[in-house]
């Protein structure tokens, strides 16, 4: 077990190993039904790739990597309407360097870029509304990405915009709310999830309050966890707990980051600025009710979606494809058709293999143990 | 985008903007804080705290031990260097 040798703590990695094989020895999971975990958050599946804690678990555990990274889920439309945005001669359109490379239908924001459009990269919206003072003249628009994590930010940037008249900044908002998601997951019918780890960032702004309707209603363990190999393999043993003890509660391992009510000041300015849509597009799993935002009417002039018409086309997810089956667990990435051959990191056709938080990309990247046991095992 | 990554905040800025400036791994770099202030944690307070920071915009408190850890495991998953670097070429 190579991987535990980098552990921060190889002790106590070793005791939690321990412990969860213990507590699987007195459960009763048979052989050809193993526990499946969802790690929803795409922070989480890197770290469980790059620690390799997958391949520190028993067989009678699969962890299942979940739709949490934002970057990923992107519908090429979307990426086609920033495309449009940003080729306006007009317009400088400012992204977060992960968003650059996701592939469009017909191109990225990099090729945009690389064909002349005026495409630059910020680290913080605030750095965009900073070029919009710099340039009164031209169009500054912010690509609005991320879940709850950075959905404060630019709604603070909005609202710092506004106080200041900065009015040639606006937002193209794909803003994307994690609860909805996880609902349509669980009620996906080939569904087979047992527990889940829940994400700690995004818990970090909206509390873990939000999810007791994943153990009141549908029953299933939810734990919020760090992102510390040890935080996870603790979270797991805590799922597993619940699970055996027959308990399906919201139970909070990463307390010293996550309030369970959130950050007040955050979800403020996310109620403020920010409304539900009543659908969003997501790549791989289709459209999902109520899970994106949008800006509200009094904010319409920070609007990029008003200011600029969009061609707001919806494109289908390539038909080779399997990422919607693989999010939800049914097949695993290396089972995907076009797995490593029409789908790498360099060249990616599917949302999965777009970021390092991608489940494919990770299987690519790190490959592991588990992976070589299952191909072996398979028939 | 997604991680945030531990600083420390050096100077208020601007107290009614609520931007401080923090020093993540020596990279310097000015940060929204209004999501760590309130009533009992008013800015001028904030010097010398350490925080987690996603996309300039500290986001958490932290003590200094999570700081290091964070900042650790980051540099492990390879994303401490990659968020760094976009911090010193946006920070002009």
């Amino acid at each position: 077990m190579k991987y535990v040798d980098e552990f921060r703590d190889r002790d106590k990695a070793k005791i939690l190993v321990t412990e969860i094989d213990a507590l699987v020895a007195t459960m009763d999971i048979p052989d050809d039904r193993p526990l499946q975990i969802m790690e929803v958050c795409g922070g989480h599946t890197h770290s469980i790739f790059r620690y390799g804690v997958e391949g520190m678990l028993p067989k009678e555990i699969e962890l299942v990597h979940g739709p949490g990274c934002p970057v990923c889920v992107l519908p090429m439309g979307r990426v086609d309407d920033c495309v449009s945005i940003a080729e306006r001669p007009d317009v400088i359109f400012t992204t977060f360097g992960d968003a650059m490379r996701v592939p469009g239908s017909k191109k990225s924001l990099l090729q945009a870029k690389a064909d002349g459009a005026d495409v630059r990269m910020v680290y913080s919206p605030m750095d965009a509304l900073a070029i919009a003072r710099a340039n009164p003249e031209r169009e500054v628009v912010f690509f609005g990405l991320g879940f709850e994590t950075t959905m404060p930010s630019t709604a603070l940037t909005i609202l710092q915009a506004e106080a200041e008249g900065t009015s040639n900044f606006s937002v193209f908002c794909n803003h994307i709310t994690i609860v909805p998601t996880i609902k349509a997951i669980l009620d996906s019918p080939d569904l087979q999830l047992d527990g889940f780890l829940g994400p700690g960032h995004v818990s970090m702004v909206i509390g873990a309050a939000p999810y007791e309707f994943i153990a009141d209603h549908y029953k299933k363990p939810m734990v919020v966890a760090g992102f510390e190999p040890l935080d996870i393999l603790q979270s797991i043993w805590m799922v597993l707990k619940q699970i055996k003890e027959g308990r399906a509660e919201v139970e909070n391992q990463y307390a010293r980051i996550v309030p369970y009510e959130g950050n007040e000041a955050a979800l403020g300015a996310v109620a403020r600025v920010y409304e539900l849509r009543e659908h969003f597009e997501w790549r791989g799993l289709g459209s999902i009710d109520h899970s994106g935002v949008r800006l509200r009417e009094n904010y319409a002039g920070f609007d990029a979606e008003r200011k600029f018409a969009v061609p707001n086309v919806r494109i289908a997810d390539p038909s080779a494809c399997q990422c919607g089956e693989v999010l939800k667990g049914v097949i695993k990435p290396w089972q995907c058709k076009v797995f490593g051959t029409a789908c790498t990191p360099e060249q990616p056709l599917g949302a999965l293999m777009v970021s390092s938080e991608g489940a494919c990309a990770a299987y690519f990247q790190y490959g592991g143990q588990k992976r070589d046991r299952q191909m072996a095992a398979a028939p | 985008m997604c991680l945030g990554i531990p600083g420390r905040i050096l100077k208020i800025d601007d107290e009614t903007r609520k931007l401080a400036t923090v020093d993540v791994s020596g990279v310097r770099r000015q940060v929204n804080i209004a999501c760590i202030v309130s009533d009992e944690h008013p800015v001028s307070s904030c010097v010398g705290d350490w925080v987690l920071i996603h996309v300039g915009f500290a986001m958490s408190r932290i003590d200094e031990a999570e700081a290091a850890l964070t900042l650790q495991i980051l540099t492990e998953l390879g994303e401490a260097q990659a968020e760094l670097e976009t911090m010193r070429l946006t920070a002009a």
